[in-house]
């Protein structure tokens, strides 16, 4: 039972983090119709940038957070007007091989700075284990569920009661119709693009506080295909429920079975799930039968 | 001056090649490939070696996301299984390699097509994820199943031999991947001649026509992931052969988006596309070391970061081509024939 509670709760820690990574990505898809495989480099760039703030910069990290915000909001925007807008109209493997080869670059850049090795992490959210119902979890981890929590939700408001959340989702539904409206779907996709490299960053630095940062948190990137294929590629809500579910299956996997398969069975997933009910949980079912 | 190709017999027609210059360039290329490896040292050998199996790999992707249209990110993995099998025959069970690597042709076009099962349901951007789990799920297999290809350990093969001779030297070995890489060029060319290769080219054009036209989408979907793989299951087992050594790290997922590279900037959709694409791809991580070591009595710093330079080159290179010129170097060597075809009227 220890076990369980222990699993649980780092499972849904682990998966509020993939939610937030799944987060950007589905925003992306759903605004401008890209599949973008830097997601990844997103969360790796945030979590260096927060880094270098901290302990080379030696900033408070509020003021970290912050300034790493609005890096990568930065990052985005131009990563939205350099290299998907030449795409608009391309076909979908030109697409998917762009957002390939920006993340080869991306990567390249951050281990040209900051080198390849992983280093500690100063702690910004305390991390001394606290015992909840006899399990024993690091604080950071809960504070990680409970930071994705407020953000996933803020997310949810923006989506439905902001003028600009509004504007997103109308552009995600028909971009003709949007631009009609009076909505510049340019700069829609630019606010996508910012805010999926702010989720992503934000995701970073949680997961560099409980693991210190290296290039291996890219990995992120391929992580969080079976979370949107399992949410819907559309659906945000379907991005937090996936990210929990996958979460939870890989301690779940990794505690009781054992033998790395934490690592394989949600692609197995994956695939099962795109045989069957390929719009996923929550997605749109506009899926084309060939 | 010429205005065109226009064909008077069938003959002609039929022929692969149609001008004078083309045959004047084809019997020069052949020329080179049978003087080369006399004049070269052993590294530009190595290079040649791998440009050839890089060659056989690419066509066969090719054959999958270029003219059938069904994008494929399990490249790395469908290369896994085929070095896998030839390195295990050979190994353990003491088959000849030419028998170990024809099998992991055969058993690779089986894996290929098995994956290819959700081709019939899934396309686009849906495929290339099923397929990216297909590339994740055969490596951890391979890292996994200790039994039988000794996980995450290297898997020793020997030596290649033929008559007494040993054929992975660097000079032996390369009479063998290019006359390889000259068969299966020739299989794939004529490939796309057949009811076949037209099938093929029809699904990707528009599926539900071609279906309507009485193709078989079910039947020659499968056959173009079966057909695809069975070449890069023979890449996979020629790197086993080739290097004597299989592990696991040659075949991630950075070598499928290596090799998708290879053809989305060589050409999608062209046999010479595959050939300009694998010797772009193969040369520019040599030759950006060797600019690297030049400049390294200017630039000290320079040698420890020749890695992420090339990773950096790598993925520059990709959005370049995709923004400027997406139908990449094949449609290049096409203007710049057309230049001179026109010349001096060209414009």
């Amino acid at each position: 039972m220890e076990l369980f509670i222990q699993l649980t709760l780092t499972g849904l820690t682990s998966g509020a983090i993939l939610a937030l990574a799944a987060l950007g990505f589905v925003l992306i898809y759903k605004s401008s119709d890209v599949i973008n495989f830097a997601q990844g480099e997103f969360l790796l760039i945030g979590a260096y940038v927060i880094f270098a703030m901290l302990t080379q910069a030696g900033l408070h990290w509020t003021f970290g957070l912050v300034l790493t915000i609005a890096v990568a909001v930065g990052l985005g925007v131009m990563v939205e007007r350099l290299v998907l807008r030449p795409m608009i109209g391309e076909p979908i493997i030109s697409v998917i091989m762009v957002t390939i080869g920006l993340s080869s670059l991306l990567k390249a850049i951050v281990s040209t700075i900051w080198g390849n090795t992983p280093q500690a992490f100063p702690p910004f959210i305390p991390s001394e284990p606290v015992n909840i119902l006899g399990a024993t979890v690091g604080q950071d981890r809960l504070w990680a569920l409970v930071i994705a929590a407020v953000l996933l939700g803020g997310f949810n408001l923006f989506f439905r009661r902001s003028r600009e959340g509004i504007a997103m989702r109308a552009v995600a539904d028909d971009q003709q119709a949007a631009l009609s409206m009076g909505i510049s779907v340019k700069r829609i996709f630019a606010w996508a693009w910012s805010i999926a490299a702010a989720t992503a960053a934000i995701g970073g630095a949680l997961v560099a506080n409980i693991v210190g940062v290296g290039p291996e948190l890219s990995h992120f990137g391929l992580r969080v295909f079976p979370v949107v294929i399992l949410g819907g590629l559309d659906s945000i809500p379907g991005a937090i429920v996936g990210g929990l579910i996958i979460g939870l299956l890989e301690q779940y996997t990794g505690g009781y079975l054992g033998q790395g398969l934490n690592q394989v069975l949600p692609f197995v997933v994956l695939i099962v799930i795109l045989m069957f009910r390929p719009y996923g949980l929550f997605g749109q079912e506009i899926i084309e039968r060939v | 001056m010429i205005s065109g190709i226009f064909h008077s017999t069938y003959e002609q027609d039929m022929a692969l090649r149609h001008t004078h210059a083309q045959k004047i360039r084809l019997a020069i290329l052949i020329v080179f490939l049978l003087v080369f490896p006399f004049l070269a040292n052993r590294y530009y050998l190595t290079l040649a070696n791998q440009i050839g199996i890089a060659v056989i790999g690419a066509i066969g992707l090719n054959i999958l996301v270029g003219y059938t249209g069904q994008i494929s990110l399990g490249q790395g993995g469908f290369m896994a299984v085929g070095a896998y099998t030839a390195g295990i025959l050979t190994a353990r069970m003491g088959m000849p390699w030419w028998a170990s690597t024809l099998v992991a042709c055969f058993v690779t076009a089986g894996v290929g097509a098995a994956f290819g099962l959700p081709s019939l349901r899934l396309k686009g951007l849906y495929l290339a994820i099923a397929t990216l789990a297909a590339q994740e799920i055969i490596l951890w297999v391979v890292t996994h199943w200790k039994a039988v290809t000794g996980g995450v350990d290297a898997l020793v093969v020997p030596n290649p031999e033929l008559f007494g001779i040993r054929m992975n030297t660097d000079f032996n070995f390369y009479w063998l991947v290019w006359a390889l890489v000259i068969l299966v060029t020739f299989a794939s060319v004529n490939l796309f001649r057949t009811r076949f290769g037209r099938a093929f080219i029809a699904i990707r054009d528009q599926d539900i026509a071609a279906s309507v036209m009485g193709v078989d989408l079910f039947k020659y979907k499968l056959l173009a992931f079966a057909i695809s793989s069975f070449w890069v299951g023979l890449a996979g087992a020629l790197t086993a052969h080739y290097r004597s050594i299989v592990t696991w790290e040659r075949f991630t997922i950075d070598v499928s988006v290596l090799y998708l590279a290879m053809i989305i900037i060589g050409g999608l959709g062209k046999i010479t596309g595959s050939y300009l694409g694998a010797i772009f791809m193969t040369l520019l991580p040599a030759v950006l070391s060797n600019l690297g070591r030049v400049v390294k009595g200017v630039f000290p710093g320079v040698e420890g970061i020749i890695p992420f330079i090339q990773q950096a080159t790598f993925g520059l290179v990709i959005i370049l081509f995709l923004i400027l010129e997406p139908e990449g170097l094949n449609k290049i060597w096409k203007n710049i024939k057309d230049y001179f075809r026109l010349w001096p009227f060209s414009y």
